[in-house]
């Protein structure tokens, strides 16, 4: 595949506004996530650190920043980033674009609500800026909202500023039988809860203080580290209301299923090695009023499954960024216009 | 009018004279005049009236409880007032998934206090939380002092029901963590009125913490007192809330509630940090040191819950003690960099005395986000356009500053026309593409947020200089 690596803003438009179509490529660490593009121009933008200032909260990068080396700067400062790609080599275009939430989620809530400002480059060379450099902001339509998750299919993203947070003074991995059943009452404001159907895992952070206070008060044993994702050719995720995670779980366990759920979130990462795993999951999923999005692998199934309610206006969202479906083609495939004369405009 | 009553039954729809005056304005400073105010009592209510609407083609405009300040409820000339206060219901609280579904009309405190016994709240507290509506929060995207740590009204919405200006009826987001496809509840979270109606909101409730301790530091001036903000964020610490008050309205407010605050202070610290008792009594500890090294010349801890409700009485009666001062006052919301704030204060205070008006300060200091408060008496001749005047130099500074228009009040009509000033045409017309694929026809609150002229489609302008 061809991949264009523009250096400057020029360089990039001209790219995009040339190519037939084009797909928006970070480290490719989740380049599967959300469909499988058709091709098109792999377009990579720069990384670099364009402002940070300790004391105002935020930082400023370049959409190609791995999160590893915005991880690294703001540990300089004591400061973080709560975006926890599975893989560090991610960049910080590739996490918003996907927006795939990490392990901390539970207290720092999800991707959507880290980012303050993006600028990204729609399919005509149109630079545009939503949202704006603060920690707050609601002045104007939340672009950086819509721009979270939408895969590269409204244009390319190339620069975000985020909310930078204290590093947290004290952090412990801690574990316990399962199941995870009233974990959550006993804790505070815990990081992460996972089970894997076997251990529950606890991450507590903040004061050392209430580290050990949360500890002490779910009753866990210390632990080294926390738990693995479940490895497999074929992943998924889950996405159901936290109330249901445990039913969920026991249903997956049964079917032999390889998976990690993160309990009062309602995400449940599975894999397998064969594609049926991820069918039998996104089985399990619906009928728990849930969904599967496919992450890796199962060539064979779509991407999301039931296209979700309110598409008539995700496709005119997209047909007023991407009039033509030049961008990510083949991801989100339910946004994309319809044969023509079907989608009103 | 005759379909709405045979839709909406006895008095649910209405157009005397006195009552199209009252739902002409919000709280805010800008005027208009509806052609007729309904009340739905449910989703399907609102619905019909939408389509109503629609097949006479008259645009529709979202009321909660018209506490707003920034003209979001104002109405086009002739519109639809669609008011969501007989929405009322508390429909379900999940006390362990720590969520409710309520209606558009349920009051922000009223949420709080059928949730209170569970050990939850709902964490944006805005200063009117007493009267103003969750729909309404939702519209504006809401803040309040303790939006400082937990994030604004979009980071405690799931999911909302809406009805979008064709009448369709579409659940956008879910009680699941992530849904397929683009953030639809994201985007109309602060939509205000312009993309559709909330008729049902799944709010996210958080658990009440185990321990609160709440400090009142007294200043000799600003300038300590804004150092000592910073250095509390350098310390690593983000109290749940972190409020400044300047020594006018300090002393307003203590002639009026009483909160014990002191009546020479240049300014003051209102510090609130919760979580687990030991790191609440090390922050607290914290925070007093670095007041006192300064330049605090008092630091006070709220020894109980009275005190420290009294000290938020305090905080939150700003705008009824300045009733005392004089008739009218216009409040704005603008942000800046946290780190900026002394410049951006002492630039304020240049504008009050330039144009020769009394102002105060009361505002969320954690995040940035001012609040300059000009008291006047509107029946004094000319005195409108030098209110108006300041307001725009205030802006225009804390934009100069880096900052942005609104932190938590929203643009409505009020700044609509100063939206250029942070954004360019390309920008502009990114969001009226979002506002059209929700609103095809621009039937819902027209003319609000985005300056006339803002379209989709019309790629223009100059690219901004620097590369991304």
């Amino acid at each position: 595949m061809d991949l264009s690596t523009p250096s400057d803003l020029d360089e990039l438009r001209d790219t995009i506004v040339a190519a037939d179509t084009v797909d928006p490529t970070g480290a490719g660490t989740h380049a599967e996530v959300g469909g499988t593009p058709r091709g098109g121009r792999a377009v990579r933008v720069p990384a670099g650190v364009v402002a940070h200032d300790p004391g105002d909260l935020t930082v400023t990068v370049r959409a190609g920043t791995p999160v590893r080396d915005l991880d690294a700067l703001l540990a300089e400062h004591g400061q973080m980033c709560a975006l926890d790609p599975t893989d560090g080599s991610a960049t910080v275009g590739g996490v918003l674009a996907t927006g795939l939430s990490g392990w901390r989620r539970l207290r720092y809530g999800p991707v959507r609500d880290q980012v303050l400002e993006v600028r990204f480059v729609t399919a005509d060379g149109t630079l545009v800026k939503g949202g704006g450099p603060t920690v707050k902001n609601v002045s104007g339509f939340d672009l950086p909202r819509l721009l979270v998750g939408s895969l590269g299919t409204l244009g390319v993203i190339v620069q975000a500023t985020l909310r930078a947070r204290p590093r947290p003074r004290g952090a412990a991995w801690a574990t316990a039988d399962g199941p995870p059943s009233g974990i959550l009452a006993r804790l505070h404001r815990p990081s992460c809860v996972t089970w894997d159907g076997s251990t529950v895992h606890v991450l507590a952070e903040g004061h050392p203080a209430d580290v050990e206070a949360e500890l002490d008060a779910a009753e866990l044993t210390a632990a080294a580290g926390g738990p693995a994702r479940p490895a497999g050719e074929h992943r998924g995720r889950i996405s159901v209301r936290p109330r249901v995670i445990e039913p969920v779980a026991a249903e997956l366990r049964r079917a032999g299923i390889a998976f990690l759920a993160e309990v009062g979130v309602g995400t449940v990462d599975v894999a397998g090695d064969d594609p049926s795993a991820l069918v039998a999951a996104r089985a399990v999923a619906e009928a728990h009023g849930g969904r599967l999005l496919r992450v890796a692998g199962a060539p064979g199934l779509d991407a999301f499954g039931t296209p979700p309610p309110g598409v008539e206006v995700m496709r005119r969202i997209k047909a007023a960024f991407d009039p033509d479906g030049r961008m990510a083609p083949g991801r989100m495939p339910f946004v994309e216009a319809a044969p023509a004369g079907a989608v009103a405009r | 009018m005759a379909d709405l009553a045979a839709a909406l039954g006895p008095g649910g729809a209405r157009e005397e004279p006195l009552e199209l005056a009252m739902y002409g304005k919000d709280a805010g400073v800008t005027r208009g005049r509806p052609g007729a105010v309904c009340f739905p009592r449910d989703a399907a209510g609102v619905a019909g009236a939408v389509r109503i609407a629609r097949r006479h083609g008259v645009p529709i405009v979202p009321r909660g409880s018209g506490t707003g300040l920034a003209g979001g409820a104002t109405p086009a000339d002739g519109a639809l007032v669609v008011s969501t206060t007989r929405l009322n219901r508390i429909l379900a609280v999940d006390e362990h998934e720590r969520t409710a579904w309520v209606e558009p009309g349920v009051l922000n405190l009223d949420l709080t206090r059928a949730v209170a016994h569970l050990g939850l709240h709902y964490a944006p507290d805005p200063s009117s939380q007493q009267a103003c509506s969750i729909g309404g929060n939702v519209a504006t995207n809401a803040g309040g002092p303790h939006c400082l740590a937990s994030g604004v009204t979009s980071a405690h919405v799931l999911a909302l029901d809406v009805v979008l200006p064709d009448g369709a009826e579409v659940r956008l987001g879910g009680l699941e963590p992530d849904t397929a496809g683009y953030d639809l509840r994201g985007c109309f979270v602060g939509s205000e009125g312009t993309m559709g109606i909330a008729t049902r909101v799944a709010v996210r409730l958080s658990p009440d913490p185990p321990a609160v301790s709440t400090l009142l530091l007294e200043f000799a001036s600003l300038d300590a007192a804004a150092a000592t903000v910073g250095a509390v964020i350098a310390e690593g610490i983000v109290p749940a809330a972190l409020e400044m008050m300047d020594a006018e309205i300090t002393r307003a407010v203590e002639d009026y509630v009483g909160a014990g605050f002191p009546r020479d202070a240049a300014a003051i610290l209102l510090v609130e940090l919760d979580g687990r008792p030991g790191s609440v009594a090390a922050d607290t500890a914290a925070v007093g040191e670095l007041g006192r090294a300064h330049g605090a010349r008092r630091v006070r801890v709220a020894a109980d819950e009275a005190e420290r409700a009294l000290l938020w009485k305090g905080r939150k009666s700003a705008f009824g003690a300045i009733a005392r001062i004089a008739p009218d006052y216009y409040l704005h919301d603008a942000v800046v960099p946290r780190t900026r704030l002394v410049d951006v204060l002492r630039t304020v205070y240049d504008v009050a005395d330039t144009h020769a008006l009394t102002m105060m300060n009361v505002f969320h200091a954690g995040d940035g986000n001012l609040h300059p408060l000009i008291v006047f008496d509107a029946s004094e001749p000319g005195i409108w356009d030098r209110v108006a005047s300041a307001g725009d130099a205030i802006l225009r500074a804390c934009i100069a500053a880096g900052g942005v228009l609104s932190g938590e009040h929203g643009i409505g009509l009020e700044k609509r026309d100063h939206m250029p000033l942070i954004f360019g045409p390309d920008d502009l017309a990114a969001q009226a593409g979002l506002r059209a694929a929700f609103d095809p026809d621009g039937r819902a609150n027209p003319g609000k947020v985005l300056p006339e002229g803002s379209r989709c489609g019309e790629i223009a302008g100059a690219p901004e200089g620097t590369w991304i």
